[in-house]
């Protein structure tokens, strides 16, 4: 376990480095700045399906939904981070102790 | 700067910090049930400091993953993260050991705040240090409690700390879905993964979803604020 997570980490700072060290000219086309533009949003939308609706490989409806939805009511009505947050958590939590959703 | 502007920035960053290490507890507690030892759980929020691609690492642990996919998925998840760094170079403007450091702070939270302050670059770099060391010490805080405590606890799920994770990225997300394209491109990506996840395994929907919405993305012109990224 340990190589993996030394390599993994080398890996990862690496790539953080990597945009520090480049000539900032190499990635400055309008193509370029809108991929980069979208790779956030992309990326961090699949993760948010995949661990809102996806468990090992299957797919289902658990208590994380009703938190997730919670903390998307809590977005729409201005709440700070901190509040999504926690409306998420507590959401989920309350679902499962009343056994609602697995 | 102001003496007023100044503090609003610091307490931005430390409620986000807050945010962040509600969820590291879960990291600290799912890693030590994929297997891992608190010290590597530790180790990993020490060292390679970039939730998704922690999260990734241990998914595919606990499915019983190579150590290949696992560093590949980890590295993969973590590519953005050279995308932030490069639109923060130019704000940050680091030099030598600096720039070492700005490298491990740059992360979705610090990079998001910073291009709050677009050409304001005091502010813009007071929020991505602030950031970055106010999560820095509460995730790796977050991770030490929940690796310790996962033993203590039958279920670390049963606080509905995994809908914590989502519910933070979705809140990284928000203020970014401004117009219809760039909701497509969340809606598309979001789908695809889920989609894609029974079929294949280990990180890989994540990034096909994520290359299918800036696709989707691209055709439908979507555009982000200049330095909203």
């Amino acid at each position: 376990m340990w190589p993996t997570i030394l390599i993994a980490s080398g890996a990862a700072y690496a790539l953080k480095l990597i945009g520090y060290v480049v000539p900032q000219r190499w990635l400055d086309t309008p193509l370029s700045r809108r991929i980069t533009a979208l790779i956030p949003i992309a990326l961090l939308s699949a993760l948010i399906g995949i661990w809102t609706f996806v468990d090992g490989q299957s797919i289902g409806i658990d208590a994380r939904v009703p938190g997730v939805l919670a903390a998307l009511i809590a977005l729409l009505l201005r709440a700070p981070f901190l509040v999504v947050i926690v409306t998420a958590a507590a959401v989920t939590a309350i679902v499962r102790a009343l056994g609602w959703l697995p | 700067m102001t003496m007023e502007h100044r503090r609003a920035i610091l307490g931005d960053a430390l409620a986000l910090g807050v945010g962040t290490g509600v969820y590291a507890i879960s990291f600290g507690a799912l890693a030590v049930a994929a297997g891992l030892s608190a010290w590597q759980a530790q180790a990993l929020s020490l060292l390679m400091f970039t939730g998704a691609s922690q999260f990734a690492l241990i998914a595919v642990v606990a499915s019983g993953g190579s150590a290949a996919v696992a560093i590949a998925t980890s590295t993969l998840v973590g590519t953005r993260n050279a995308f932030y760094a490069f639109a923060m170079a130019p704000v940050l403007d680091a030099r030598g050991p600096r720039r070492l450091l700005a490298a491990q702070a740059t992360i979705d939270e610090s990079t998001g705040m910073a291009a709050r302050y677009e050409g304001d670059r005091d502010s813009a770099r007071l929020a991505f240090w602030a950031t970055a060391g106010a999560i820095y010490v509460l995730w790796n805080l977050g991770t030490l409690i929940g690796a310790l405590g996962a033993g203590l606890v039958e279920d670390p799920n049963a606080f509905g700390l995994d809908a914590a994770a989502p519910a933070a990225f979705l809140a990284l997300v928000w203020p970014r879905l401004t117009s219809w394209p760039m909701r497509a491109v969340a809606i598309v990506s979001l789908v695809l993964a889920v989609a894609l996840s029974p079929f294949i395994g280990a990180g890989l929907p994540v990034l096909v979803a994520g290359a299918g919405g800036i696709v989707v993305g691209l055709a439908l012109g979507a555009r982000v604020r200049e330095g909203g990224a």
